[in-house]
């Protein structure tokens, strides 16, 4: 091989070598660790809600008549929407995944308030509430309309049954499967026992960055008044067609109220996740452009050398060296700087990842993007390469005998 | 002589177009990339009230849970309970102080066929107006009276007033909310701090409140909280269970002018934590705290950590872009190392050669800089097109002077110091060095 005289060749102009070689190495640090942040957050955005997200849409109901009967308007309301065309079943809620905004409680093992609890969000519902989100119930039963009732606004009672994600099931009983967690009595709001009646498989909180999103549990309570949120799932396909005429339906079934935040579940998803998605978009357009400057750099970095070569290029052409030969010096050569570079990106790389992971709590990044990223730069850089060093293997032989 | 290098600079980047406009363009991407970034940052931890920052303090007393901090490493809850809130407005230490929370209400415009609508609101005490210094196009806020007589009135925003009252002076005329009707004493003129201080932690962000109206007013209403609301014990039932509680939901800010009176109701704080610790609550250890509005934007890390993790890679990303223009220029001193060496055998000193690259450096600078203010403005609607969803993000990338400014001092300075070391490699050639013939 000819890695000696390459070697030494660019011994003899070392500093801007160094610096595409830093060049290089800089980039590579910042791929690595954005890249590692755009898997962490696309994983983060690809955990499903648990609740069909195509067909549902919500809204909220505000009477701001302080004397209207709310519980008779809700009734209504709910016979009115689920015998509505189109519309598959719906159920009063506090809230929807994703939303951002909940309701979340503590539930211990004992009625002890002073023990660790387990947080855990909480969706009032109705019979209707399973079929409505469309989260699948693995184990145990459903609500029956009996076992439903209103919230009592001056008492601080709590219902004595709830259905609860597997997730919970599995925090608070690590041990026991999902059938032996079935029946097990848990403790709300300090002391209020209730009994898991159900299990879903998967059901996520409103809040999508907290730790404990997975965790949720249905309760059969009625919770609502001046304020009220229905959640309504569509048969496939109407979704779209629906929505204004269930907004239209309610506006007029009484003049004292207001229909707002109607939206759809994809929405929430969308607006939940903005902060992230925008966050990986803004850090792939960075990458890429950097990229391109550096591959950029490369190139251009390469056609000056070539040019003030030219004698050379012409006189080992003239000693017999092939155009094959000139090519695969100047190949080999970016390889040697570019290898320096990510050899040095790799160590600066990881440095940076350890420092982010300390400074702003981020996850540390899979191993494997460092190699990755490596095999990347030395793509860019032999592509960058190519056409200057073609350019050079264009020098002809008789040049080196020319002078000045 | 400086002319003459202008023209020198001029010529050589035309001489190497494509490499040049590599340099501009590298220089103009970094600058934008990083400034678009640094811009967002200033604004988010821009000083929302300049003039009364440092006498306006937020009250935290801490009445959380005997097992657990309210957020580690020991912190006092950012909010107070309905108790400690009242106790503390009411006893009026401070030169002034206000309480408040924000609630979702309904107005009903009178006019014929207009549709109710609900808006923001914020339930407050009299002091908000004159110590958040709001800005009144009509009126004014009201007197503390009104807060002890429970009185229905009400300050309403600009577009309130030209929604409901087609934008005339309303002062004394009646807006209805759910049903009730207030008097109108003033009508708030635009007013947008950035970050929105006196209530960070439903949004820093977010828009200030569209309609203000007394606190005694909406809890004789029973009117609950629509931002955060977190509890460590469980409620009893009904609006007195839930006044009684030790759930925060409410903002207390004072003003105090002068350590010695920050002191002093510091003092104030800890003795009414002790009285309450005789009463059986706050089983913590003292822990009271005062912070001015800066403070507290630090305390609650306003600037999201998204936008620092983005600060930290944009600035390796100038840092790119500039290894990228000192490489290219040393390679282009290299190649004309024949030039200068030429120039220097005729009797150019080494001041004139670095007179003269130093000036080409500053061309490719300005050249980059100037570029690079188009591209932060460019980086700045790019971010708007991807956040658009959020409003406040629209309110986040605004660009002013100082930031334009900055960026095309910072792409000269870059260049010209990107330009030193290849510079001063080209003053190192010997005259008459590169001459001879190969």
């Amino acid at each position: 091989m000819e890695l000696g005289p390459i070697w030494r060749a660019l011994m003899r102009n070392k500093a801007s070598y160094v610096l595409i070689a830093l060049q290089i190495a800089v980039t590579m640090a910042i791929m690595v660790n954005a890249v590692g942040i755009i898997q962490e957050r696309s994983q983060q955005m690809a955990r499903p809600s648990g609740v069909d997200e195509e067909n549902i849409f919500y809204l909220s109901s505000n009477i701001f008549d302080p004397d209207a009967d709310f519980e008779a308007q809700i009734e209504a309301d709910l016979d009115a929407i689920r015998s509505f065309p189109g519309v598959h079943n719906a159920v009063m809620s506090n809230t929807v995944p994703l939303q951002g905004g909940g309701w979340s409680e503590g539930i211990t093992l004992e009625p002890d308030p002073d023990l660790d609890s387990t947080g855990v969000a909480i969706y009032f519902s109705d019979e209707h509430g399973i079929d409505t989100f469309g989260v699948n119930l693995i184990a145990g039963r459903n609500f029956s309309a009996n076992e439903v009732n209103w919230h009592d606004y001056e008492s601080d009672a709590w219902p004595p049954i709830a259905i609860v994600t597997r997730a919970m099931a599995e925090e608070l009983f690590p041990d026991l499967s999902v059938d032996q967690t079935l029946g097990k009595t848990v403790y709300i709001h300090d002391t209020k026992p209730v009994t898991i009646i159900g299990i879903t498989e998967r059901m996520q909180a409103a809040w999508n960055s907290w730790s404990g999103v997975e965790r949720s549990m249905l309760v059969p309570v009625k919770r609502g008044g001046a304020y009220a949120r229905y959640v309504i799932r569509a048969e496939p396909g109407y979704r779209d067609e629906i929505m204004p005429q269930i907004e239209e339906m309610l506006a007029s079934m009484t003049d004292n109220r207001i229909i707002r935040g109607m939206e759809t579940m994809q929405q929430t998803r969308q607006e939940s996740y903005l902060l992230d998605s925008s966050m990986v978009k803004l850090l792939l357009f960075i990458v890429t452009v950097l990229t391109a400057i550096t591959g950029l750099g490369i190139a251009g970095l390469a056609s000056f050398s070539v040019a003030r070569r030219t004698k050379q290029i012409g006189t080992r052409r003239a000693l017999g060296a092939t155009r094959p030969a000139i090519l695969r010096h100047f190949m080999l050569e970016n390889f040697v700087i570019t290898s320096v570079g990510v050899a040095g990106g790799a160590i600066l790389a990881v440095a940076i990842n350890m420092w982010m992971v300390n400074a702003f709590g981020l996850q540390r990044m899979a191993w494997y993007l460092v190699p990755v990223a490596m095999a990347a730069l030395w793509l860019v850089g032999q592509v960058a390469v190519y056409g200057p060093a073609r350019r050079a293997t264009m020098v002809s032989p008789a040049l080196a005998t020319r002078s000045v | 002589m400086f002319r003459y290098y202008l023209k020198l600079g001029l010529f050589s980047i035309r001489k190497n177009p494509v490499l040049s406009s590599l340099m501009v363009a590298a220089i103009a991407v970094g600058i934008g990339a990083f400034m678009t970034i640094i811009n967002i940052d200033y604004v988010m931890s821009g000083n929302p009230i300049p003039h009364r920052s440092d006498v306006l303090y937020h009250v935290q007393v801490d009445s959380w849970s005997p097992n657990d901090a309210y957020e580690d490493p020991d912190l006092p809850p950012e909010q107070v309970t309905y108790l400690d809130g009242v106790a503390l407005w009411s006893a009026g230490e401070a030169r002034r102080q206000v309480l408040s929370y924000k609630t979702t209400r309904v107005v009903q415009p009178q006019a014929q066929g207009e549709r109710p609508f609900s808006v923001q609101s914020r339930s407050t005490t009299a002091d908000f107006f004159a110590m958040f210094d709001t800005p009144f196009l009509f009126g004014g806020g009201w007197d503390k009276a009104a807060d002890d007589g429970e009185e229905y009135v009400v300050v309403i925003n600009k577009e309130i007033n030209e929604r409901v009252f087609g934008g005339d002076n309303p002062v004394g005329e009646s807006l209805v909310m759910n049903g009730k009707g207030y008097r109108v004493t003033g009508v708030m003129d635009t007013w947008e701090p950035m970050p929105k201080f006196y209530d960070i932690n439903n949004g820093p962000f977010e828009a200030v409140e569209e309609v203000f109206f007394p606190f005694s007013v909406s809890i004789a209403n029973e009117l609950s909280s629509s931002g955060n609301t977190s509890c460590w014990k469980a409620a009893e039932g009904g609006w007195d269970g839930r006044l009684a509680s030790e759930c925060i939901w409410l903002q207390l800010w004072v003003e105090l002018h002068g350590e010695s009176e920050r002191q002093d109701y510091l003092a104030f704080l800890d003795a009414y934590a002790e009285s309450q610790k005789a009463l059986g609550r706050f089983p913590r250890p003292l822990n009271n705290r005062l912070n001015n509005v800066m403070e507290w934007m630090d305390d609650r890390e306003v600037v999201a950590k998204d936008v620092n993790v983005l600060l930290g890679i944009a600035f390796m990303f100038l840092i790119v872009c500039l290894l990228n223009t000192i490489g290219l220029l040393l390679a282009k001193v290299a190649r004309r190392a024949g030039d200068i060496s030429l120039r220097r055998a005729l009797g150019a000193s080494r001041r004139a050669v670095f007179s003269q690259y130093i000036v080409e450096a500053g061309i490719i600078g300005l050249c980059g800089g100037l570029l690079g203010v188009g591209m932060t403005w460019l980086g700045l609607q790019g971010i708007k097109g991807l956040y658009g969803d959020l409003d406040f993000i629209a309110r986040l990338v605004t660009m002013d002077w100082p930031i334009i400014f900055a960026a095309i001092v910072l792409a000269i300075g870059a260049a010209l110091a990107a330009a030193l070391y290849p510079t001063w490699r080209a003053c190192g050639v010997h005259p008459a060095s590169q001459l001879k013939a190969l």
